[in-house]
C-alpha cells in the first residue's frame, strides 16, 4: 500500500491552494486516488493557508494530512508548527527566502530552495509555489513532471491561458535547481 | 461514462443537481457552503435556468415552496444557521407533501456558532427538525463523489415519496477536491400528477395546501404521511459495512467521521483487533436492521460523530440497548483523528472504557 501525504503550509495568497491541486490533479491523471482539502475561512484573506493533499493507490480514508510525508513550507510560522508532524524519514522543502532558520530535525531530508526569491528575480513574484512544488516534484519519487503540461492546462482557468507558459517555466525552474 | 475531475464537494453538489434537471435554485451566501451557490449563478443563467439570491434563508425556502407546486425539481443550500431559518419552510413542504432538495453543509453550532465543519445538525436533520410530526429523507455523502450521486438520489427520492431530501453534509466535505464523475439523469422519473401547472379547463385544479383546520381531516393526513414513511423506512435505508462480518467492537460513523474511522478501523485491525465499520448513507431511514445484526457479536460499539452525541441515540436504539454504545466525539468546528478513535477502540476492546 503506497499512500503519500503532502501538506503545504504558508500565508494566504502565495498559490498554497493551486499548488496542492497541481499536485493532485498529476494524481489523478497518473490514474491514483487523490484528495485535497485547504484550510478555509479568515485565513484565506491573509493569515495562514494550508492544503492536505493524499496521493495513494487505495481508497483515502480521512483527508486530512496530520502527519506529513512532505511538508512544503512557505513561511516561517508554517514550519514552526509542522516540523515536528513530519513523518520519520520525511521530506521537507523549505522556502529558505522567506524562513530563514535551518530545520532542526535530523531524520528528515531537507531541501533548501529560495523560491521567492528566484520568482521575484524572474519576474514572475506570484509563481514562487510553483517553483517550490518543481523542487518537490523532482525530489519525491512518487511525483512526476511527465504530465506537467496537461495538469497546468486543466487547472488553469480559461481566462488566464496566459499564464500557462510562465506556470510551466515556474515548475520547470523549481525543478532544475540544484 | 465521463473523464473524473477534480471538484469541491459543493461544485459537486451543484453540477449534479443540474445534471439531474435541477433548473431553480435560490439561496443565500454562508460558509462553508458558499460555492453550491457561486457555481449555480455561473451555470443557471447560460443554460436557461434560474438562480436567485433571495434576501434572506426565509425568502429561499418559499420560493422553493413555489416552484415545487409546480412540479419542477428545485433545490436550496445552507449551512447550519440557515438551515434553521429555513426550517419553517421545510415544515410546510413536509405538510403539503412537496418533493425538494435541501442541502445543509454543517458548521460548529449553536448559534451563529462558527464556520469549521460539524455534524451537530443530527438531530435537526433526522428528528423533523421543525414543528409538526413529519420527517426528511436525510442522506450523508461520505465524498465529493458521494456529494454528487446522493444528490441525484435525492432528487429522486424527493420525487417519488413527495418528501423533502435534505444532503447533511458538512465544511469538509464541501471544501475539499476529489475525483468525481456526474452522470446526466433524468429530471422526469416520476409522474406529478398533483402538480400546479394550469389546468387549461381540462381537468379539475389541484390543491397545494398544508392547512387542515378539522382535526380528523389533518389526523387522517397525517397517519396517510406516515403509512408513506413507513415505505420509506421498508426501501431506502442505505448503510455501508466494513469488516463487520467478524467484528468484535462495531464503530458507527457518518460523513468525514466515517471516513476517519474506517482509518482508525484498518490501524486497529492492524493491532490484532477486530474492528468493523458501520457508515449510516441514509440516517433517515436509519439502518437499524444492520446494526441489530452486528449486535448478534459485537461486544461493543462506537458512535463517532462531530457534536456531543446525537446519532448514539439512534445506535442505541436500534441495538435495543443490547451492548454498550461509547461515543468518540469532538465538537466545535474540530474533526477527530484517527487516532483519538484508534484509541477509543482499543480501551474498548480492553473493557476499559467508561
Amino acid at each position: 500500500m503506497s499512500t503519500l501525504n503532502i501538506l503545504y503550509a504558508g500565508f494566504g495568497g502565495q498559490g498554497i491552494l493551486f499548488s496542492g491541486k497541481f499536485v493532485a490533479y498529476d494524481g489523478l491523471i497518473a490514474g491514483k486516488q487523490v484528495s485535497w482539502l485547504p484550510s478555509y475561512g479568515p485565513e484565506m484573506r491573509g493569515g495562514t493557508a494550508n492544503c492536505s493533499v493524499i496521493i495513494s493507490d487505495d481508497p483515502i480514508g480521512s483527508p486530512i494530512v496530520e502527519k506529513p510525508d512532505v511538508l512544503v513550507a512557505m513561511n516561517g510560522p508554517s514550519l514552526d508548527k509542522y516540523e515536528n508532524e513530519v513523518v520519520s524519514g520525511g521530506k521537507i522543502f523549505v522556502d529558505s527566502a522567506l524562513i530563514e532558520r535551518k530545520v532542526e530535525r535530523t531524520d528528515v531530508d531537507v531541501y533548501y530552495i529560495p523560491s521567492t526569491k528566484i520568482a521575484n528575480e524572474k519576474g514572475i513574484p506570484t509563481l514562487a509555489n510553483m517553483i517550490i512544488t518543481g523542487k518537490m516534484i523532482k525530489e519525491v519519487p512518487e511525483l512526476s513532471i511527465d504530465n506537467m503540461d496537461t495538469v497546468l492546462s486543466k487547472i488553469v482557468s480559461a481566462r488566464h491561458q496566459d499564464l500557462l507558459e510562465v506556470n510551466k517555466d515556474a515548475v520547470r525552474t523549481g525543478y532544475d535547481y540544484e | 461514462m465521463g473523464e473524473k475531475v477534480l471538484m469541491k464537494g459543493n461544485e459537486a453538489i451543484a453540477e449534479a443537481a443540474i445534471k439531474a434537471g435541477c433548473r431553480h435554485y435560490f439561496g443565500y451566501p454562508i460558509t462553508p457552503q458558499t460555492e453550491v451557490a457561486a457555481y449555480m449563478s455561473k451555470r443557471m443563467p447560460k443554460i436557461g435556468g434560474t438562480f436567485l439570491q433571495a434576501e434572506s434563508e426565509v425568502a429561499a425556502i418559499n420560493m422553493v415552496i413555489g416552484v415545487s407546486s409546480t412540479g419542477k425539481r428545485v433545490m436550496t443550500s445552507s449551512s447550519s444557521p440557515g438551515v434553521s431559518l429555513k426550517s419553517e419552510g421545510i415544515s410546510y413542504l413536509a405538510g403539503c407533501d412537496l418533493p425538494a432538495l435541501v442541502v445543509n453543509v454543517q458548521r460548529g453550532g449553536p448559534g451563529l456558532g462558527g464556520i469549521q465543519p460539524s455534524q451537530s445538525d443530527y438531530f435537526q436533520a433526522t428528528k423533523g427538525g421543525s414543528h409538526g410530526d413529519y420527517h426528511n429523507i436525510v442522506l450523508a455523502p461520505a465524498s465529493v463523489q458521494e456529494m454528487a450521486s446522493l444528490t441525484q438520489k435525492g432528487f429522486e427520492l424527493a420525487d417519488k415519496y413527495r418528501m423533502v431530501s435534505m444532503i447533511l453534509a458538512d465544511g469538509t466535505l464541501g471544501q475539499m477536491m476529489e475525483p468525481v464523475e456526474i452522470e446526466e439523469v433524468s429530471a422526469n422519473q416520476v409522474e406529478k400528477p398533483w402538480a400546479l401547472t394550469g389546468t387549461g379547463m381540462k381537468r379539475e385544479h389541484n390543491i397545494v395546501n398544508s392547512l387542515y383546520l378539522k382535526p380528523d381531516l389533518l389526523e387522517i393526513k397525517n397517519f396517510e404521511r406516515f403509512e408513506k414513511y413507513k415505505v420509506v423506512e421498508e426501501n431506502e435505508v442505505m448503510y455501508e459495512e466494513y469488516m463487520v462480518e467478524d467484528a468484535d467492537i462495531c464503530v458507527v460513523a457518518f460523513g468525514i467521521s466515517a471516513r476517519v474511522a474506517k482509518n482508525a478501523v484498518n490501524m486497529a485491525r492492524a493491532q490484532g483487533i477486530k474492528a468493523g465499520l458501520i457508515r449510516p448513507i441514509t440516517l433517515w431511514p436509519f439502518p437499524k436492521k444492520p446494526l441489530f445484526n452486528a449486535a448478534q457479536h459485537c461486544k461493543a460499539f462506537i458512535s463517532v460523530e462531530m457534536n456531543m452525541g446525537q446519532m448514539i441515540q439512534d445506535v442505541e436504539l436500534a441495538i435495543r440497548c443490547t451492548r454498550p454504545v461509547y461515543l468518540c466525539n469532538r465538537t466545535g468546528g474540530m474533526i477527530p483523528s484517527p487516532d483519538q478513535v484508534l484509541e477509543k477502540i482499543v480501551e474498548v476492546n480492553d473493557g476499559g472504557a467508561k
